[in-house]
Parts: C-alpha cells; sequence; structure tokens
C-alpha cells in the first residue's frame, strides 16, 4: 500500500527510489541512501538530531515523509565535507569542543549552517536562540556556543584559521 | 529503528506512521475534491504537528492530501484593508516580510515564538490554525484582530469569523470536507501599538501562558479602541472583553494598563501538569500589563 516514486537531490547528486509513502526523510537518507550521518533521536520532532537542509533551509527530516520531498535539493552533514575537507564550523566545532559523544553534532551543525549563512554576524543571544531548537546532553551547550561565535569570525576573515601561515 | 516484517512476510524497513495512501495535487480544486471523496483523509501542511501524532500512531489515516504543491494557496496580499495570508503560506516567510511587519506587526512579533527556526521552515499559517492547539501563538494573533478565516471545498468559499472558528479544546468550525484557503486579518491605523508576552520553560515551548495586545491611541491619548487576548489559559484564544472596555474611550496611563491586566484575573484558567490554574491567572495579569505596556509605548504613550 501507497508506494510511491521520488526523486531526491542530495548532497548534489539524483536519487529516484520507489519508496513507501510513510518512509520519513530521515529513515529514506539512513536506509535507503545509507547516508547514516544524519542521527535520529526522538523522531517527533523534538530533538533536532535529524536537521538537514531542505532547498537550503533547514528542517526535521523526521517530520517530512520522502516522497514530499520529490524534487528538492537536500544537504545532510556529508554534504558539509564533500571531498572529506572539513568545513570552517566543522573546525570549529573540534577547536572549541564543541562535541562529546557526537550524537546531536550532525542536526547543531545543520542548524548553525544556515544560522551562518543567513546571519554572518550573530551574537551569542542569536546562536543559543538558533540552538533551542536542537538538544545536547553532553556539551552543556558552551562549546556549540563558542564553536559558532568562532566559525561565525573565521568566515568573516577577522580571524586566522589555527594552522595556517 | 531496526527494519520491521508485516505479517505476510513483507519486509517493509524502518516505519513509524501506520500506511495510508499519498496524494499530491496540483490544483486547488482537485484537493477539495479529494478530501469530499476520500475516506479517513487528512490534509497535509506544514507537517509540524501532524507528522509528530502520525509518528505517535496517535493519528492514523487512509489517505494524505499533501497540500504542498498547490501555489494558489502561497503569499500575502492586501484586500479590503485586511492582510490575507494564504493557508500553506511558511511562519518563516511571514516572519521576515516587510510587509507583515508594517501591516500585521503583532503576528510578526508573535512569530518568533511559534517553534524554532527548523519548523518555522516547514510550518504554515493555515496548519495552525487548523491544528488550534490552546497555547499556540497564530489562533491567539488571529483572536487579536478578529481574523476572518476562508474555507474552501467542493461546496464553495464560506467566511467564518474568528471568534467563531475555534469550537473547544483543538477542535474547529471546519466541517470534514473543509479547509482553510486563507485567513484575513484586518489591519489597524497605522501607528497603533502592539505588544506580545508569553511564559514557556523553554524557548520554542509552548506557551503555558501568553497574552497579545493592541492599542490604537489617538493624539489626545484617549484610546480609540484596544484588543487584550490570552491563550494557553483556557481550550481555545481568550479576548478579555472587559479589559478591552475599561480602556476604550478613556486616557491611557499607567493606571488605566492596572486595571485592565487586573480585569485578566475573571478568568478561569485551566490546570494540567504544566501549570495549575491560579499560577496560570498570575501569569495571565502579569504578561496582558507586559503586553498593554509595550503596546502603548509602541502607539507613542510613556504610561
Amino acid at each position: 500500500m501507497g508506494k510511491q516514486a521520488t526523486r531526491v537531490m542530495v548532497n548534489g547528486k539524483s536519487y529516484a527510489r520507489v519508496v513507501d509513502a510513510r518512509l520519513t526523510l530521515a529513515d529514506f537518507l539512513r536506509h535507503e541512501l545509507n547516508l547514516t550521518g544524519t542521527h535520529l533521536g526522538c523522531e517527533h520532532g523534538v530533538c533536532g538530531a535529524c536537521t538537514v537542509l531542505v532547498d537550503g533551509r533547514t528542517a526535521r527530516s523526521c517530520l517530512m515523509f520522502a516522497v514530499q520531498a520529490n524534487g528538492c535539493a537536500v544537504t545532510t552533514v556529508e554534504g558539509l565535507a564533500p571531498d572529506g575537507q572539513l568545513s570552517v564550523l566543522q573546525q570549529a566545532f573540534i577547536d572549541n569542543h564543541g562535541l562529546q559523544c557526537g550524537f546531536c553534532t550532525p542536526g547543531m551543525l545543520m542548524t548553525l549552517t544556515e544560522l551562518l549563512g543567513d546571519t554572518p554576524e550573530p551574537s551569542e543571544q542569536d546562536v543559543r536562540e538558533a540552538l533551542t531548537g536542537n538538544l545536547c546532553r553532553c556539551t552543556g551547550y558552551a562549546g556549540i556556543v563558542a564553536a559558532a561565535l568562532d566559525a561565525a569570525q573565521r568566515l568573516r576573515g577577522t580571524v586566522a584559521k589555527p594552522g595556517s601561515p | 529503528m531496526d527494519r520491521r516484517v508485516e505479517p505476510g512476510g513483507d519486509d517493509v524497513g524502518p516505519m513509524k506512521p501506520a500506511p495510508f495512501e499519498y496524494h499530491a495535487p496540483r490544483q486547488l480544486k482537485d484537493a477539495a475534491e479529494l478530501l469530499a471523496r476520500l475516506p479517513n483523509a487528512k490534509l497535509l501542511a506544514g507537517g509540524q504537528s501532524l507528522v509528530p501524532m502520525m509518528n505517535f500512531r496517535y493519528v492514523i489515516v487512509d489517505h494524505l492530501i499533501d497540500l504542498g504543491g498547490l501555489d494558489e494557496l502561497r503569499g500575502t496580499a492586501v484586500v479590503d484593508g485586511a492582510l490575507r495570508i494564504g493557508a500553506m503560506t511558511r511562519q518563516r516567510d511571514l516572519e521576515f516580510s516587510p510587509e507583515v511587519a508594517r501591516q500585521c506587526p503583532l503576528l510578526a512579533e508573535a512569530l518568533r515564538h511559534v517553534g524554532h527556526r527548523q519548523t518555522r521552515n516547514r510550518g504554515t499559517m493555515g496548519g495552525s490554525l487548523a491544528h488550534a492547539d490552546p497555547a499556540a501563538e497564530l489562533p491567539a494573533v488571529c483572536a487579536a484582530y478578529d481574523a476572518t478565516v476562508h474555507a474552501l471545498s467542493v461546496r464553495g468559499i464560506r467566511q467564518i469569523a474568528f471568534r467563531e472558528f475555534c469550537t473547544g479544546f483543538m477542535a474547529t468550525a471546519l466541517a470534514p470536507d473543509e479547509m482553510i484557503a486563507a485567513v484575513d486579518l484586518p489591519i489597524w491605523r497605522l501607528g497603533h501599538g502592539h505588544g506580545f508576552h508569553e511564559f514557556a520553560r523553554r524557548q520554542g515551548d509552548f506557551a503555558i501562558a501568553g497574552a497579545a495586545a493592541l492599542l490604537d491611541v489617538g493624539a489626545d491619548n484617549v484610546v480609540r479602541r484596544a484588543a487584550l487576548t490570552l491563550f494557553g489559559v483556557a481550550a481555545s484564544p481568550l479576548r478579555v472583553e472587559a479589559a478591552e472596555a475599561q480602556l476604550a474611550g478613556k486616557p491611557l496611563d499607567a493606571a488605566a494598563i492596572r486595571a485592565a491586566a487586573a480585569a485578566a484575573w475573571l478568568i478561569a484558567p485551566i490546570s494540567d501538569i504544566h501549570a495549575g490554574g491560579e499560577y496560570r491567572r498570575h501569569l495571565a495579569q502579569v504578561l496582558s500589563a507586559r503586553a498593554l505596556n509595550d503596546a502603548a509605548r509602541r502607539a507613542g504613550v510613556e504610561a
């Protein structure tokens, strides 16, 4: 019952599948495309671990069906480092202890990628407000907030990247 | 989730919601026709409330009609002195719309409290109204503006005054074959003041209680028109008519605001696991005063 064709562009690559209409976008990414970087925590839209970009905007992939993404461009955490080169934000997470167990990290990165795109000079309050949609049970958020502010500075070019000349 | 094999040996993989047929109409009339014809069907707007309920299997449908492809239901326009908002307009687009900020600033301010950025990117105006959560911000804004809901079906379009739209706890006046096409928010005179305050345990959570205020104050400092709305305290948004009557036609000052906010004591709020009725009544008064103070200041009165 309820099989449906869907074609989704994920991290620049087009995938066509016939799936159950009730398959969430999160399960589609993880089980159909084996892109397991997108994590599933609560599966009802609270924890934010499954956050991806749909046409450039963050969305909880557990609250979308794969068939709804038909014709859309999706970016997952794998898309942030396509050739293995970490993004500025990802490097800032490492440098600022922005993760411990790492479960929430993919969602955090997608949320903050959108924020830094929209708001190149975010205040700490902007960052904290953006992060209210993502739960972390390890860090107490301090390292994540520091990483976001650090990445924003690096992206504006005001601070040299560690290790660069 | 582990892969699951259903009776009959069909390997269905990881699935949270019960099975359904998916429909993605491209024309509004097709959507109305599907809704009228299909048994046990539900409309999918932004899915930020419906899909969690489907994942929990609180909601089990045979047919899901996705309104996402209906461009006719998206966008805003000023029609007859009101801001008309298409039902499928995303909350995010309203939040960042200069037109909304100018015409209906109370809506712009309320949107910042609706869920999170990630949910506002998907969530829609019409979806919030149809869901009618008693603690939701957008129904409260519609109550404040005396909005008109345009309900569409194969039988045509029917206009519903918002005060008749919410009929009880998460229940609306929509007939089973009707969908929200748009909502009209009457635009208040330029220079009016607005205020919006809510109390929630965490930013983005549903409010335990909230208050929305609109004040139109004349050059003589006399209140020409006032609207005070509470939400999260009853089955649906509540207009505090006693407070509005106290304010209208009188000079606006700190004492007038205190007296109007005190009228919020008259309500008999709900009690639940989040807060008791007495606490909600206290919040209603405090938040009413804050919302009215903001509205007065924005209307150019230092009360």
